[in-house]
């Protein structure tokens, strides 16, 4: 048996608090290995979001360490994308243009900049809405062109923030299904964060559900169900199974509020 | 009645209303008071009459009105982003530029007239003085007024302060610029105007339409007065339907405040 890969992703006695204000994350340790798709699960303002922008680099630790991709979180920021809850499109381009910013940004040259967002697009199934502008598009479709135009950026670590919050069911189970068919290609590292149990069950590995006040990891759970998954996973017995204990564990971190 | 015969209709009979209007009031008043209300038909006769020297004076007055509005929109455009990138900038200049705006304009015209002489030069920095307020208010409003998303996208992207403003704050102030700038199109040829009025001159080829007005008032030529008002007035027009049209061709595609044509 071959030796362990190193950690993607390592939190060691994190700590973070916004200036003076309360404790938003514990002592927390983490560690998440290349690959894997994690999901983050807990009640609103148990820091989940802060734990996102903390590996993307957006604002710092407090005190512990945390190692990306063997650097700073800072150092590593090109190897990241970032998939916020609104798609954040440029309103003022065209779907195209749109994917490629980021690329043009980086100086990277007009004709692979095109290569790269004619593949991400058909990765996405998009590719008829190139020319189109933002708000020609529905709220699934503007989600897609947004993790399209993140996947362009080739990143070792996607960081998702409630992408499909917004979507309704029917819509939200596709684009879980598709976000799993774009990953058998693309082996990223998933940060997954979400408020439904059954989306969490259905992407990840592994489930990391936290407690508010301040935030520490409560409970870790593995996700048996071996890739690729499908919608059939959807009506298996252990997939329900699991969804009902999850959602259970999750009720009894939430804080009583009536 | 369809929607677009109706949009043709209705205001063609107030038109016609206000016309007829306006010859009863004439035909009311005493003989000897009807030189102050003159007729369409006399305002019509007035146009075609002086049709030479009006439109000398709406060029000149245009000319006045267009640098004043450019400059405007130039250095107005300058201070939008000095006052959106700094806050210090912000806070050390906005009430000075609220004092400009409290100043009633017009008195600097003798000022102005002696600092740099009647005529267009006094003419465009009057015009320039009146079109630069709502242009700054709404080009900085823009500037600071970007998605909070959108710039911690950029942030995530690690770009720098200069690609923030050019591929961000800048496309997404547009809608506010055109805003100031509609504004300022409709004070452009109304404050050359009153800046010819003030500080016009008739040297070179001639006053503008400030400056016609104070002639034709001195010469109780009152028909040729309406005439006047009307040629500033389809210089109004003009220069909103450039703007608008302007507007439309940057905006109309993406913008919301266009409808969405091919959803």
């Amino acid at each position: 048996m071959s030796a362990p890969l190193p950690p993607i992703v390592e939190f060691r006695e994190a700590t973070k608090r916004f200036g003076e204000g309360p404790l938003v994350l514990d002592l927390l340790n983490l560690t998440v290995q290349p690959g894997e798709f994690v999901s983050l699960l807990g009640p609103s303002g148990c820091g989940k979001s802060t734990l996102l922008r903390l590996i993307a680099g957006l604002t710092p630790l407090t005190a512990g360490s945390l190692i990306v991709d063997r650097r700073s979180p800072d150092a590593a920021a090109a190897d990241l994308a970032f998939v916020f809850q609104e798609p954040t499109l440029l309103p003022w381009l065209r779907v195209t243009a749109n994917i490629e910013l980021p690329l043009a940004l980086r100086g990277i040259a007009p004709a692979e900049r095109s290569a790269i967002s004619r593949r991400v697009l058909d990765l996405v199934r998009l590719s008829e809405k190139a020319n189109a502008y933002p708000r020609q598009l529905s709220g699934g479709q503007k989600m897609r062109v947004s993790i399209a135009r993140a996947l362009a950026l080739s990143p070792k670590i996607l960081l998702l923030d409630e992408p499909f919050g917004a979507l309704d069911e029917m819509t939200r189970e596709h684009l879980n299904e598709e976000l799993l068919t774009i990953r058998e290609r693309h082996a990223w590292t998933a940060f997954f964060v979400t408020h439904s149990v059954a989306e969490a069950v259905f992407l990840s590995n592994r489930i990391f559900i936290f407690s508010a006040n301040p935030a520490h990891l409560h409970t870790e759970i593995p996700v048996p169900f071996p890739y690729p998954r499908t919608a059939a996973t959807r009506l298996s017995r252990p997939y329900h199974d699991l969804v009902a204990d999850v959602s259970r564990l999750l009720r009894s971190v939430e804080p009583d509020t009536v | 009645m369809s929607r677009r015969l109706q949009t043709i209709f209705l205001p063609a009979a107030t038109g016609a209303l206000v016309i007829a209007a306006w010859y009863a009031v004439h035909a009311l008043l005493s003989e000897d008071l009807r030189f102050l209300l003159p007729t369409p038909t006399a305002v019509v006769t007035a146009f075609r009459t002086h049709a030479d020297s009006l439109a000398r004076a709406a060029l000149n007055t245009t000319q006045g009105a267009l640098l004043g509005f450019a400059l405007a929109v130039i250095v107005s455009s300058f201070f939008a982003l000095a006052l959106s990138l700094s806050r210090l900038v912000r806070i050390g200049l906005y009430p000075y530029l609220m004092i400009l705006q409290m100043t009633p304009v017009i008195v600097f015209a003798p000022i102005l007239v002696i600092w740099v002489g009647a005529g267009l030069k006094s003419v465009t920095i009057i015009t320039f003085l009146i079109c630069f307020f709502p242009l700054v208010v709404n080009t900085t409003q823009g500037l600071v007024s970007t998605d909070r998303h959108l710039v911690e996208l950029f942030a995530m992207w690690r770009t720098s302060r200069l690609q923030q403003v050019l591929y961000l704050r800048v496309p997404a102030a547009l809608p506010y610029f055109f805003t100031g700038l509609r504004i300022a199109a409709t004070l452009a040829p109304i404050g050359a105007l009153v800046g010819d009025y003030t500080a016009g001159s008739s040297a070179g080829d001639g006053g503008g339409l400030g400056f016609q007005a104070i002639i034709y008032s001195s010469q109780a030529k009152y028909a040729a007065l309406f005439a006047t008002a009307a040629t500033t007035c389809i210089l109004g027009f003009i220069f909103t339907a450039g703007v608008l049209s302007l507007s439309w061709l940057v905006l109309h595609q993406w913008h919301d405040s266009y409808e969405n044509t091919d959803k």
